[in-house]
């Protein structure tokens, strides 16, 4: 493809768009389509067939559009006014939406979504700006909006040098969880030694609770092909792996249909844009390890072995993908990039605080009335997520913590909720960015159940490689399901803290130093309620059942239950 | 990468290791293993293939084209193995030693591979799976519930599949849809938001039916 071409193919698909009266976007990403996108789409398409419309009347499938909990969603756009989103949409609302809406002008009076919604207003979409609009399975649709624009200009402007000192000047940091400057990771791959580099995008998202990896790849893949392309020419790798949980399936087709496509436009493989730049993309699957998130156990998954990470240095800009230079970023971080070259380093730099640039998606989960996809200038509080962009807790109850970062992450509780987000600050609050999953906890959730649970998945998803995680995390787990069943002791608050500080300065890599996060983060801002499990006997809200003793006790508590056991 | 499918180059990935002292020793002893597998297999024509190799047709024609697919590249294994999965529901061990013999890697090393892995199941699944997602929002959504009422109904752990072979109840880790947690994947659909009840109901009726 040329210059020209790509012109023309933007020019060919805005007329295409104009030529429509009226559009009809259906909301096709995961949580939409598990309630029941699908029907909303083919019900549109067969009225669209049936009424011979599809001269006037568009019907397209998009990605995530965010308030993912009041799916499925329709939006109805028509030249010179603003959109209107229909929220909870049945194939025989979405009819009435074609007969009324699209045909008639005629807003319909249910199922709106309010314009002024604070969910939308305090957002601001970088990565997912063109998420809602465009066909993820059509590259026609993705440089109608401007894609590969970025691309082409790398191309023919810039050099590699030129293009690292762009991404530096953004301050954009790693999306994956540790917020390590992008372009100074670029930088050390592009100084490295050797003929064959590698680049990888890290598409684990093992975190659970969290899904904007997906959800990016689902809904503007090209985006992402995009990014690492330029990537790949800045470092100059010529080889790319995008490595995808195999628990996302749509994701995975979604980028293979885009690789294809992209791959038969020659704006992928060799000589792309007409230049002697050459770069070939292949999908890799994860098996379920959430390890395998970790960058050098990523490398290993991704040559087919076991997940197991290795220590560093050496680096894998310096030896990665079977010793090669490899450069590895997070596909959110790779999302960034088109953005970054198209409106340039010092806009991005414009947005968020000192530190931490730009927008960061995250997904709103748990007991939370507006459960979805948001992306937000750095440096918003928590407040302004939970309870404006949330839209707060559901049935009266009370905000407890919010829960960030996933398994290496920590719980925040209501006095810190004026924090403005950034890497630094919740760092500070004991917790880590993380990848972006923000779990929101109402008071009628345990801590110590919840630190119990963390620790469990830790335990799980040890690789066993070093002993302060292996045993660490069994240990710890003993203990806190000691205090949840009410068998435990004060002593054991002070063995979980040296445990958790043993296991964090002891442990190999970033699975084993973050597990004890949780738990300490909770017994930092909940200490009260560890206590009331051990010294009261007794869990506050009522989760865990307390019926054991502890060890010392046992010689009171045995004639207790043989008697019990004698009665019934 | 395009290794040709030569046991030089075979031996020559295992040696690179992954750069650090403890992956090269196990890479060494490795490559013996591979090395005496790789010398079996060439006296024998297939030996071991032929005995994990069923007679008539191969059941093996989904994994033989994925092998092609990859150029019998040993990195492929974790691709082999999805497509292994694919076809049979679970990693036999005869499988298992199939994708060995082929990848020309000691069954271990295959077998490492698969118990690492969650996704891969080692035993048979029943007749309906049930994969109740037990992530962090799900978790705080009450999916424990969910998982004790099955397992109370069905009389099976998570985990494992029902004396009867009709129904595996499964855990997953997040599927990847937690604004309408709790998630649960029944027979490859999704379903959203659910109770006990409204789960208990289900499974019931896909068990009967
Ligand atoms: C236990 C563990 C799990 C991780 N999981 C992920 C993950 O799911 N996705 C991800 O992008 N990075 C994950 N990371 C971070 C990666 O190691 C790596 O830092 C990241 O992919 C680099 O990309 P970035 O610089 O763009 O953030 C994980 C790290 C650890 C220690
Ligand atoms: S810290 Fe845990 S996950 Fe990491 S290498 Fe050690 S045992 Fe494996
Ligand atoms: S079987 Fe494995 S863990 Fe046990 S001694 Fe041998 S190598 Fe070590
Ligand atoms: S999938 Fe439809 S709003 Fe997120
Ligand atoms: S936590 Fe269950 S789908 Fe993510």
């Amino acid at each position: 493809m040329t210059r020209e071409e790509l012109q023309a193919m933007a020019q060919k698909e805005q007329e295409k768009r104009k030529a429509f009266s009226c559009r009809l976007l259906v909301c096709y990403s995961t949580p939409c389509i598990s309630s029941g996108a699908e029907g909303v789409r083919k019900a549109l398409v067969d009225a669209v067939k049936a009424r011979n419309l599809d001269a006037e009347i568009d019907v397209t499938c998009t990605g995530c559009v965010g308030p993912c909990s009041r799916g499925p969603l329709v939006t109805v756009r028509r030249a010179g006014q603003e959109d209107v989103i229909y929220e909870n949409v049945t194939p025989e609302f979405a009819v009435q939406i074609l007969a009324k809406h699209a045909l008639g002008n005629e807003v319909l009076t249910s199922n709106v979504l309010p314009k002024d919604l604070p969910f939308f207003a305090k957002q601001l979409k970088v990565v997912l700006a063109n998420s809602a609009s465009i066909d993820p399975e059509s590259l026609e649709s993705y440089v109608g909006a401007g894609g590969y624009t970025a691309l082409l200009k790398v191309l023919e402007d810039m050099t590699p040098e030129q293009v690292v000192d762009e991404i530096k000047k953004s301050g954009l940091r790693g999306r994956g969880g540790g917020g390590f400057p992008t372009g100074l990771k670029w930088d050390l791959v592009r100084k490295a030694k050797g003929d064959k580099k590698y680049l990888v995008a890290n598409g684990d998202e093992g975190d659970p609770g969290a899904y904007m990896d997906r959800t990016t790849m689902e809904s503007d893949p090209f985006l992402v092909l995009e990014g690492m392309a330029i990537a790949a020419y800045a470092v100059g790798a010529d080889q790319g792996f995008i490595y995808v949980r195999a628990e996302y399936p749509l994701a995975a087709e979604r980028l293979r249909k885009a690789i294809k496509m992209a791959e038969k436009a020659e704006i992928l493989g060799n000589h792309i844009f007409g230049s002697n730049f050459n770069f070939h993309i292949d999908i890799r699957f994860g098996a379920g390890a959430f390890v395998c998130g970790e960058e050098t156990a990523l490398l290993t998954s991704v040559m087919g072995r076991r997940g197991q990470p290795y220590p560093r240095p050496p680096f894998p800009a310096n030896s990665g993908l079977w010793g090669c230079p490899t450069l590895i970023n997070n596909v959110e971080t790779f999302g960034n990039i088109a953005p970054i070259i198209n409106r340039g380093g010092d806009w991005y730099a414009g947005i968020g605080t000192e530190k931490s640039k730009g927008t960061k998606i995250f997904a709103l989960a748990g007991e939370i009335n507006n459960t979805g996809l948001i992306e937000v200038p750095m440096g918003i509080t928590l407040r302004e997520v939970v309870f404006d962009i949330g839209g707060g807790i559901p049935k009266g109850a009370g905000f407890k913590a919010a829960q960030t970062g996933g398994p290496s992450g920590g719980c925040i509780p209501a006095a810190y909720l004026d924090t403005p987000i950034d890497y630094e600050n919740l760092a500070a609050l004991g917790s880590i960015m993380g990848s972006g999953g923000l779990v929101i906890m109402n008071d009628r959730s345990c801590m110590v159940d919840v630190a119990r649970f963390f620790m469990d998945f830790c335990r799980d998803e040890s690789c066993g490689k070093c002993v302060p995680c292996r045993v660490g995390t069994s240990q710890m787990l003993r203990i806190l399901e000691k205090i949840c069943n009410g068998s435990a002791v004060m002593d054991d608050l002070e063995k979980l803290q040296e445990m958790g500080k043993m296991v964090q300065d002891t442990s190999l890599c970033g699975l084993g130093f973050t597990s004890p996060n949780p738990v300490l983060s909770t017994l930092r801002y909940f200490r009260e309620e560890y206590e009331a499990h051990i010294r009261e006997r007794r869990c506050p809200v009522g989760v865990c059942q307390i019926k054991e003793v502890p060890l010392a006790e046992l010689m009171k508590e045995l004639p207790r239950r043989i008697r019990e056991a004698a009665k019934s | 990468m395009s290794a040709e499918n030569t046991e030089d180059k075979g031996l020559e990935y295992i040696r690179q290791g992954t750069g650090t002292a403890d992956a090269k020793a196990t890479g060494a002893a490795l490559k013996r293993q591979a090395e005496e597998l790789a010398k079996i297999g060439a006296e024998k024509k297939g030996g071991a293939a032929e005995k994990a190799k069923p007679a008539g047709d191969s059941p093996y024609v989904q994994v033989d084209r994925t092998l092609k697919r990859c150029q019998y590249s040993q990195d492929a294994l974790i691709e082999v193995l999805h497509s292994a999965q694919e076809t049979f529901g679970f990693l036999s061990d005869d499988t298992m030693k199939y994708v060995a013999h082929e990848l020309k890697l000691p069954p271990s090393w295959v077998y490492g591979v698969a118990t690492f892995y969650h996704f891969f199941n080692l035993k048979p699944q029943g007749e309906h799976t049930c994969t109740v997602c037990m992530g962090t929002a799900c978790f705080v959504k009450r999916a424990g519930d969910i998982v004790e009422a099955l397992e109370k109904e069905f009389d099976v752990k998570a985990g494992e599949t029902t004396a009867d072979g009709k129904l595996s109840i499964n855990i997953a880790r997040c599927l990847g849809n937690c604004g309408l947690a709790p998630m649960i994947i029944l027979d490859g659909e999704v379903h959203a938001r659910q109770t006990p009840e409204s789960m208990l109901d289900q499974c019931k009726k896909l068990v009967k039916g």
